[in-house]
């Protein structure tokens, strides 16, 4: 076992200090040392994106980074990006487009959706596509996460940010072409 | 009057903790003392084992113990198959971790215990395995031939062959004559090749040896018939077995399975006696996990010269990979069913034979047999209209089943309850405007664009609502088709439902929950639904075939019906009534004819506080019931698809995809829809991106997703969705099933349209995944054999 490394990052506001193995990657410093478990490992080959977390602000795949690169830096994950009990939009989003089924690609959805609308505030369906490429989802066709960012970008979300599970979208498909991204 | 629950679009109570990062799947369980697995595995496809040694790894940093197939040789029995489609089906035994032989790359030869997942996996390095390789029989044709064998101590390749024949059952006419008489008569080859589900959580276990039960956590859809199989497999008592399935990340049939590394788990944790982990890498579930599809269809079409089709006849090569899994040899069965599809062919006949190969074994994928028939017939039907020269939608109007000749029965002898194909067909080809984008694809043509476009028909039914245990019966399935569902009144009033169905992103809590609210007059946040736990719901036969809600959701009602049936005497206790005149109306009991009422909850309290029961009458309201389906559910739908293939590059593009699903009455349309969206992207994958494929010693090439292509989001486009709804009459709410509709309908569409927009240019048929390269090497092949007018 190659000798330990003392690092400190910030994750989620709070600073850690700890020693770790050089070879220990930061998604497993996250689940395994921290108990941070909302961030999940779907593909260990940076291709699904379900590892991906905020550093000093931009989303990296967290498979693909040591944990010692993330000494002295600031990692934001799901965990951290609801603030004061209050989801943030895009969470919302999520929920009220119907943006995930499983939910396993959805902790880094969201994470991504996040750097991507912090680069580009408006979005057209294609950049939000293309944005989204590296994440890969099983479930959804992708078509309510494109609209869950669009609505996330334009403000239509709820505002008190609350998950209430008795308000109903107004998107209902029945006997109507579904409501998306124009 | 409540607005009813049925048909609103309901948000999840399932997300908030899936999108806080609060998720319970299994990796991320630890328990004190836990240890972790990590899998030693064959690199070759087909090997005598002559030697493991294991010193080196035993003796690593952190190592606990390693087991071998020789360690666990007496206790870890044969993997099951439970659907012995004949009575001579042959099948070699599937140890969990391999003894003498291994039969596909990827096979578990060994296993590590260690204090950390990266010890374990340290110590794989050091396990010395000698291995005398044997010849490998990786294509499906070829190993239909026997001339290499897939395992040495089998004389043949072929599992089984299975036989369905119209003129022999009685349910038509037979096909040797339809053939004989033929007028027209098309035959294709087609090539289902080989998917893997890529689910994406990878596969994880944990087991806990030290409580009263053995408790396994797993990520399974199917955690009842998972603990009755390790019971009997293994030998232990069921009742000292648990298992949970908590979040499960996506399962698409691939976790509708049992695996070596979930006995392997339970074998370690009771050797060491603490609680032991395994989670597998993506390479190893791509590698190792059961895949799907992997057929070959040789097909027959006999038909008038003016468009009526007169027998199908299909011969099936089905890989079965080099195991049975549990339910491997029955796939190609189900689709048996489904060749004829929405139309009155008089005559019918499919021989199926399965056949071992040196590959990972096949299971269920998505749709499960019935993609693979409804890809045939809907390929074979436009191959018909091109061959006579019709419009592909006007062969399909005239072979279809027209709503006023429902129930029908078919040629497999189903009988279809209901459906609108009309209906639906008028509904897609207004939202797809197809006049104007056959006026285009004219223009296209004529003025030879090197961007053509091609449009893709395809209208499909499948059986869903799997499955009346009878019929099980007769096609020699271990089980029964019921579900089991429980309501438990609590002394308040809020409700308990209990579902045998294990939900893996379905969205069952709100679903059922809508349900009960509408049944018992109860607000949609006072039922809690639970389930994925044998310790909680006894009873389940879980989540696959779209049977949740037409299965499941009845079981649901049904138990809540007995509820309601009990309140009533009650209620007329309490007020003094006769039983006959209570009415329940939106979660209150009131005496027809007069303004006297109770609430729901105040009866429920009643039958709990039991001071004043009427005699007999046991103390509380809470019941459970079992439903067993008579018949099966047929949704059905028209998708179509513009295509649009550059011809110069090969590229191919989905320009507009439109489809009007079937799905009878439906309980949340956002479900629903999400559903048809997921379905809709696998079915898209295996026309155009996805294939596992290996190498010549059978090694899997796709291992990663770097090379297996599961779709990105600019890889798909914006579809368009729309449904009409004709109520199924085998259940009492109409429901039909959706999980698996859109993976059907869709993947014949796509090819449709790709050959539709090249067919001019002297192509014929294009293998899947339809990619550039094979697109442009087919556009080039029908130039080079005089294809281009």
């Amino acid at each position: 076992m190659a000798s330990s490394k003392t690092i400190t990052v910030e994750v989620d506001d709070v600073s850690y200090t700890d020693d770790v193995e050089p070879r220990l990657l930061l998604v497993q410093y996250l689940r395994e040392r921290l108990g941070k478990t909302g961030t999940l490992i779907g593909c260990d080959t940076t291709n699904c994106g379900a590892c991906t977390v905020h550093l000093d602000g931009v989303s990296v795949k967290s498979c693909t980074m040591f944990a010692v690169q993330a000494d002295g830096h600031s990692v934001t994950t799901i965990e951290g990006l609801a603030r004061d009990g209050k989801l943030a939009p895009l969470q919302q989003a999520f929920h009220q487009c119907h943006a995930l089924q499983c939910g396993f690609c959805t902790p880094g959805m969201i994470m991504q959706s996040a750097s991507l609308l912090t680069e580009n505030p408006h979005p057209t369906e294609q950049e939000i596509r293309d944005g989204l490429e590296g994440n890969l989802c099983r479930c959804t066709g992708y078509q309510n996460i494109v609209a869950a960012v669009q609505a996330a970008a334009d403000g239509t979300v709820s505002s008190d940010g609350t998950v209430s599970s008795d308000s109903t979208v107004s998107a209902d498909s029945d006997e109507t072409e579904t409501a998306g991204v124009a | 009057m409540t607005i009813a629950e049925v048909g609103r679009p309901r948000l999840r109570k399932e997300d908030a903790h899936l999108i806080t990062g609060r998720s319970r799947y299994t990796d991320n369980m630890t328990l004190p003392g836990m240890l972790h697995l990590a899998m030693v595995r064959s690199p070759f496809a087909h090997a005598k084992i002559t030697s493991i040694d294991t010193s080196a790894a035993k003796s690593s940093p952190g190592v606990v113990a390693v087991l071998t197939g020789a360690d666990v040789a007496a206790e870890q029995g044969s993997l099951p198959n439970v659907w012995p489609v004949t009575t001579e089906q042959k099948a070699p035994a599937f140890p969990s971790i391999a003894v003498d032989e291994v039969a596909f790359a990827g096979e578990v030869v060994a296993c590590i215990v260690a204090r950390s997942a990266a010890a374990a996996r340290d110590a794989v390095e050091l396990v010395d395995v000698s291995y005398d390789e044997l010849p490998v029989v990786l294509d499906l044709e070829e190993a239909f031939t026997d001339k290499v064998l897939a395992h040495s101590n089998l004389d043949s390749n072929l599992s089984a062959t299975w036989v369905f024949d119209s003129g022999e059952a009685g349910t038509g006419k037979p096909i040797a004559e339809a053939l004989a008489n033929a007028e027209v008569l098309i035959e294709r080859t087609f090539y289902q090749q080989r998917l893997i589900p890529a689910f994406m959580e990878p596969r994880s276990i944990v087991v806990d040896p030290t409580s009263e039960q053995i408790t396994m956590w797993s990520s399974t859809q199917i955690p009842h018939i998972l603990r009755l199989i390790l019971a009997l497999t293994l030998g232990l008592p069921e009742s000292k077995l648990r298992v949970i399935a908590p979040d499960v990340g996506g399962g698409f049939g691939g976790k509708l399975t049992v695996i070596p590394e979930e006995f392997i788990t339970l074998m370690a944790a009771r050797r060491v006696g603490k609680p032991c982990k395994y989670t597998e890498t993506r390479s190893e579930s791509l590698q190792s996990g059961h895949h799907g599809r992997a057929q070959v269809q040789k097909v027959k079409l006999a038909a008038t010269k003016d468009g009526i089709v007169t027998g199908l006849d299909i011969q099936l090569l089905a890989d079965m990979g080099a195991y049975l899994g549990i339910i491997g040899s029955g796939i190609p069965i189900l689709g048996a069913f489904m060749y004829n599809a929405i139309y009155k062919f008089p005559a019918y006949r499919l021989e199926c034979s399965n056949v071992f190969t040196n590959k990972a074994w096949t299971g269920a994928y998505r749709g499960a047999g019935r993609p693979e028939a409804t890809f045939a017939i809907e390929r074979l039907m436009d191959e018909l209209a091109v061959d006579l020269g019709m419009d592909p939608l006007e062969l399909r109007k005239k072979n279809w089943i027209n709503h006023e000749e429902f129930p029908f029965t078919t040629v497999t002898g189903l009988e279809y309850d209901s459906g609108n194909y009309e209906a639906a067909t008028a509904k897609a080809l207004e939202l797809f405007g197809y006049d104007e984008l056959r006026a285009e694809q004219a223009r296209r043509r004529e003025a030879n664009d090197p961007v053509q476009l091609g449009i893709g028909i395809s209208t499909f039914t499948e059986m869903c609502g799997l499955a009346p245990s009878r019929v099980l019966g007769a096609l020699s399935y271990a089980a029964g088709g019921w579900e089991h569902a429980q309501v438990r009144v609590l002394p308040t009033g809020n409700i308990e439902v209990v579902t045998g169905t294990s939900p893996h992103g379905q969205g069952h809590e709100t679903a059922w929950s809508q349900l009960v609210a509408d049944k018992l007059g109860v607000p949609f946040e006072n039922v809690e639904v639970l389930h994925g736990d044998t310790q909680i719901s006894q009873r389940g036969l879980d989540t696959y075939g779209s049977r949740s809600l037409a299965v499941g959701g009845m079981a649901v009602l049904a138990a809540a019906d007995k509820v309601i049936e009990k309140a009533k005497v009650l209620a007329a206790h309490m007020m003094e009534a006769s039983e006959e005149d209570i009415e329940f109306t939106d979660g209150k009991f009131s005496v027809k004819g007069t303004d006297q009422s109770t609430a729901f909850g105040e009866v429920a309290f009643a039958a709990f506080s039991a001071h004043n029961l009427p005699d007999g009458f046991e103390p509380n309201l809470d019941s459970d019931a079992t439903f067993d389906p008579q018949s099966f559910s047929f949704p059905h739908g028209t998708h179509l698809a513009a295509m649009e293939v550059d011809t110069e590059t090969g590229q191919v593009t989905i320009r507009k995809y439109v489809c009007v699903d079937d799905v009878g009455v439906v309980v949340n349309p956002l479900i629903v829809e999400g559903q048809v969206h997921g379905g809709l992207a696998q079915g898209i994958a295996q026309a155009l991106y996805e294939e596992a494929v290996h190498d010549d010693a059978g090694t899997l090439v796709t291992g990663s997703f770097v090379d297996y292509l599961v779709p990105s989001a600019p890889d798909l486009p914006h579809f368009t969705t729309a449904r009409t709804e004709t109520p199924s009459t085998t259940n009492q709410l109409g429901a039909k099933g959706v999980g698996e509709a859109g993976t059907i309908a869709s993947t014949p569409a796509i090819v449709n349209g790709v050959l539709d927009a090249v067919r001019h240019l002297g192509v014929k048929d294009i293998k899947m995944p339809c990619t550039p390269a094979r697109v442009w090497a087919a556009l080039e092949e029908a130039k080079t054999t005089g294809g281009v007018q």
